[in-house]
């Protein structure tokens, strides 16, 4: 658990770049802090390492106050990544991540073995490790970044928007990965980052700050969504939060209609006249695949094959959120949602009114677990 | 031979007496070094436009020319000096031996300068002017070689500053400008510090260094007037 | 002249000490040893001050002040402070010459050594030096840790060019009598003897070239390859969707 207690800095020029923040983040969850630039988002992360010192209020470290600490000391013991990774380019890629058990003095064996463990964890092949940064892609470096931060196993992680200087699709999946990554591990994080979708995306609670270093909303990203505290942070969580929100409410068991199927590879149905004309392609393992237009390509009687296909609809997991459902049913071409198992097996279809309908009249949530 | 004159004081602060009393020498000496420090800069740099501008063309003479470069630049100037009149089969003494010397220095300097200038033209920049229809020899006098002026500069301010001290080195050889002063302070200095042609060539060759200096400083402003056109107008 | 000049390299008297006049050896010696002496001390000098200022980014105009030292005439120095500080030598000792050569030397030495130092700290990406301190290294620590390893080219090639300029200077200190390769070429100059004053030219251009060769090898050793680029060429940077696995959320298409 990380506590800011009335927690000021000021500038020598005058400046205020956080004004007596009080904060918890708590312990094995991800608190996102996010804001404006000039709003002290960053001033605070570093605070918490001492990499800048608040010049009143303290922090604390659980029951430690991070001011009594050495800073080197606390250092060592906190995980710290930040935007352009920040690797040591005269280093390899696993002397890069053995840095701080380097610095506590472990044997390099050990130290390597538990950075060749690491690289494999973020999802970097074990040939990486003798390569240096240079030779790395951002996102790869990125990847690095995190591995190093974790080295030596810290309980907390501060992350100063890691993924900002990569490309969106890079960026994309290094927060899925990262998800996956928290999910294993538990670590007590505080992240930084000026993108409100990343910090709905990966909070546990999000703090959005505004200019001048004060704390706005502390809430969790569903009840940041729907609940914003004033016009501040409503403009800054942006406008399609009602849409965006939707991604928090699970849906539930979806009530599915059954969809008639054809399989890849079987001849194209004569009789279904069906009152549209679409018809879900399968193939064996029962996994949707796209949809046929009847009458458009190929007489009756043809072959099923790839090139028919209209594809470009999502699909929503039963257990899905509700975004994930209507989003499927716009994007259909036939206006029917594909709803499919966890296994990935059609389950069924939904269009966007009954979507809606269960937006109006939700069904009782399940209690989240504590 | 230049005497001390028993009326001059041998205190440092007399080498402006000093300067009156032989000013005929001194200025011709002082002529000397100008056009001697001046000329093989001026060279170097045409020889070197064109030389840089090929190394900047074909990527594969860059690595080459910057070798080359790098040797001559290695060696030091004094030795140049004495083996520039055989390799040239001038005579020992020549009064070419110090331009052609320097020539050559300023040449290899000035080529990786002028490649680098060239270098940091932005890329669309370049494409934005071929873009609008300029030919390559236009691009290049009246876009690219502007924008690399500030680089081609800072070459051009090293390279006089130290051919003003080459020049000098040159003086105790035998050759006439301004490093005679010196070798007359050591002759004049055998019994007793004589400190007065010393100190007026030091004081000469430091006040021809920042004449130069700010000449190429002046000059740079002269021809990018944009970089002054950003503080309001 | 050419084949006058390489008679006279190849003679086997000018290899060897006389009573009169030393040999291509002695002075050889002489000349290294000038030149280690100020390229040590200037190395001792300007190496930890251009750290310390690259590191706290303080006293920073002592950089603009070392630069301003090259505008100096080298020649003039070194017989100015000859005729300053040779009279208070007497006897049977050359210090009131080598004195005043090292000083000139080292005052060469100093600027480009601490220039570059100074450029090589500061160039150090400023993340590199975040994480570093982040991770929990002192000061001290991210110094020789990331710092110096990171400034190292800049600070070989300031190296570099001072032993040059200090080979090359050494040279004109036979101009205040004392020994080294260049006392052939004063003495040649004064005995009108032009095979032995291009010789030792040449000795002195040989010596430079060896020098450099020599400092260049020892950097390509001392910089690491993630500096310098020479990577092995088998490694080719795979694009990042091969290293990680697509995962297929909520996302994938029909």
């Amino acid at each position: 658990m990380i506590r800011f207690e009335s927690i000021t800095k000021t500038y020598p020029d005058g400046t205020v770049a956080v004004d007596s923040l009080d904060l918890e983040a708590p312990s094995g969850q991800i608190t996102v802090l996010v804001g404006p630039s000039g709003c002290g988002k960053t001033t605070s992360l570093r605070m918490i390492n001492r990499m800048i010192e608040p010049t009143s209020g303290r922090i604390w470290l659980d029951d430690r106050d991070t001011g009594r600490i050495p800073a080197a000391e606390l250092r060592r013991g906190i995980g710290y990544v930040i935007q352009h990774a920040g690797l040591f380019p005269h280093r390899t890629i696993i002397d890069n991540v053995a840095t701080v058990p380097y610095l506590l003095g472990w044997d390099k064996k050990k130290a390597r073995t538990r950075a060749a463990e690491l690289l494999e964890q973020v999802g970097l092949p074990a040939h990486f490790a003798k390569r240096y940064p240079a030779q790395l892609s951002g996102g790869q470096q990125q990847r690095v970044g995190v591995a190093r931060a974790l080295a030596a196993d810290p309980p907390v992680m501060l992350m100063d928007e890691p993924f900002s200087a990569v490309d969106p699709v890079v960026r994309d999946q290094l927060q899925d990965e990262f998800l996956r990554l928290q999910s294993e591990l538990g670590k007590t994080i505080v992240f930084v980052t000026h993108d409100i979708d990343e910090a709905i995306k990966l909070g546990d609670q999000v703090a959005v700050l505004r200019v001048g270093g004060r704390l706005a909303q502390l809430a969790t990203p569903a009840e940041l969504l729907n609940r914003p505290v004033d016009a501040f942070v409503a403009g800054f969580v942006g406008r399609d939060r009602g849409y965006r929100a939707l991604a928090f409410s699970t849906a539930g068991r979806l009530s599915t209609r059954e969809e008639p199927t054809v399989r890849l590879g079987a001849p194209v149905p004569a009789g279904t006249d069906d009152a549209d004309g679409w018809l879900l392609v399968v193939n064996d393992a029962d996994e949707p695949q796209g949809w046929l237009k009847l009458g458009e390509s190929g007489a009756d009687g043809e072959v099923v094959t790839d090139a028919m296909l209209h594809r470009g609809g999502t699909l929503a997991h039963q257990g899905g959120s509700l975004r994930a459902a209507l989003d499927a049913a716009l994007s259909s071409p036939s206006g029917r949602g594909v709803v499919v198992e966890e296994d990935g097996r059609l389950a069924g279809s939904l269009t966007a009114s009954e979507v809606l309908a269960l937006i109006e009249n939700p069904l009782p949530q399940p209690e989240p677990q504590p | 031979m230049i005497l001390a004159d028993s009326s001059s004081s041998s205190s440092p602060l007399h080498f402006w007496g000093y300067f009156l009393d032989h000013r005929a020498e001194d200025l011709r000496w002082l002529w000397d070094h100008t056009y001697l420090s001046l000329i093989p800069v001026v060279i170097g740099l045409v020889i070197a436009l064109p030389l840089g501008w090929l190394s900047r063309r074909y990527g594969w003479l860059y690595p080459p020319m910057v070798s080359i470069s790098g040797l001559l630049y290695t060696i030091p100037s004094i030795a140049l000096f004495v083996m520039v009149p055989p390799l040239l089969g001038l005579k020992s003494l020549d009064p070419l031996q110090v331009p052609i010397a320097l020539t050559v220095y300023s040449v290899a300097l000035l080529v990786r300068v002028v490649a680098d200038g060239l270098a940091s033209v932005p890329e669309d920049v370049a494409q934005a002017a071929t873009a609008v229809g300029y030919k390559r020899l236009s691009l290049l006098f009246r876009v690219e070689l502007p924008i690399a002026v500030p680089v081609i500069a800072a070459g051009l301010r090293v390279a006089t500053v130290s051919n003003v001290s080459m020049v000098a080195i040159a003086g105790t050889i035998g050759q006439e400008n301004l490093g005679r002063l010196f070798d007359q302070g050591k002759q004049l200095s055998t019994t007793g510090p004589y400190y007065p042609p010393i100190v007026l060539g030091i004081v000469l060759c430091v006040l021809l260094a920042l004449t130069f200096d700010l000449l190429i400083v002046f000059g740079t402003r002269m021809l990018t007037p944009w970089r002054r056109a950003v503080v309001g107008r | 002249m050419i084949g006058d000049v390489l008679t006279w390299l190849n003679d086997p008297a000018h290899w060897r000490d006389t009573r009169v006049d030393k040999g291509i050896p002695t002075q050889l010696q002489t000349h290294i040893t000038f030149t280690l002496i100020a390229l040590a001390i200037a190395l001792a000098l300007a190496l930890p001050l251009g750290l310390f200022i690259g590191h706290t980014g303080r006293l920073t105009f002592l950089v603009t002040a070392a630069n301003a030292l090259r505008a100096l005439p080298t020649v003039g120095v070194l017989v100015l402070l000859t005729v300053i500080i040779s009279p208070h030598f007497h006897g049977r000792t050359d210090l009131g010459f080598v004195i005043p050569t090292e000083i000139v030397l080292v005052f060469l030495a100093v600027p480009p050594i601490l220039s570059n130092t100074y450029a090589g700290v500061q160039n150090v990406s400023a993340a590199a030096r975040d994480a570093a301190a982040g991770m929990g290294m002192t000061g001290t620590q991210v110094l020789r840790k990331v710092e110096l390893p990171c400034s190292l080219p800049l600070i070989f090639s300031g190296f570099r060019s001072a032993t040059l300029q200090v080979i090359a200077t050494a040279t004109v200190a036979s101009y205040v009598t004392l020994g080294g390769l260049g006392a052939f070429i004063y003495d040649g100059l004064q005995q009108q003897d032009f095979p032995q004053m291009i010789g030792g030219g040449v000795l002195v251009a040989l010596l430079a070239l060896l020098a450099d060769l020599l400092l260049a090898t020892i950097q390509r050793y001392a910089v690491s390859r993630g500096i310098s680029g020479r990577f092995s060429t088998k490694s080719v940077i795979p694009a990042d969707a091969a290293t990680a696995q697509v995962r297929t959320a909520e996302a994938s298409t029909v």
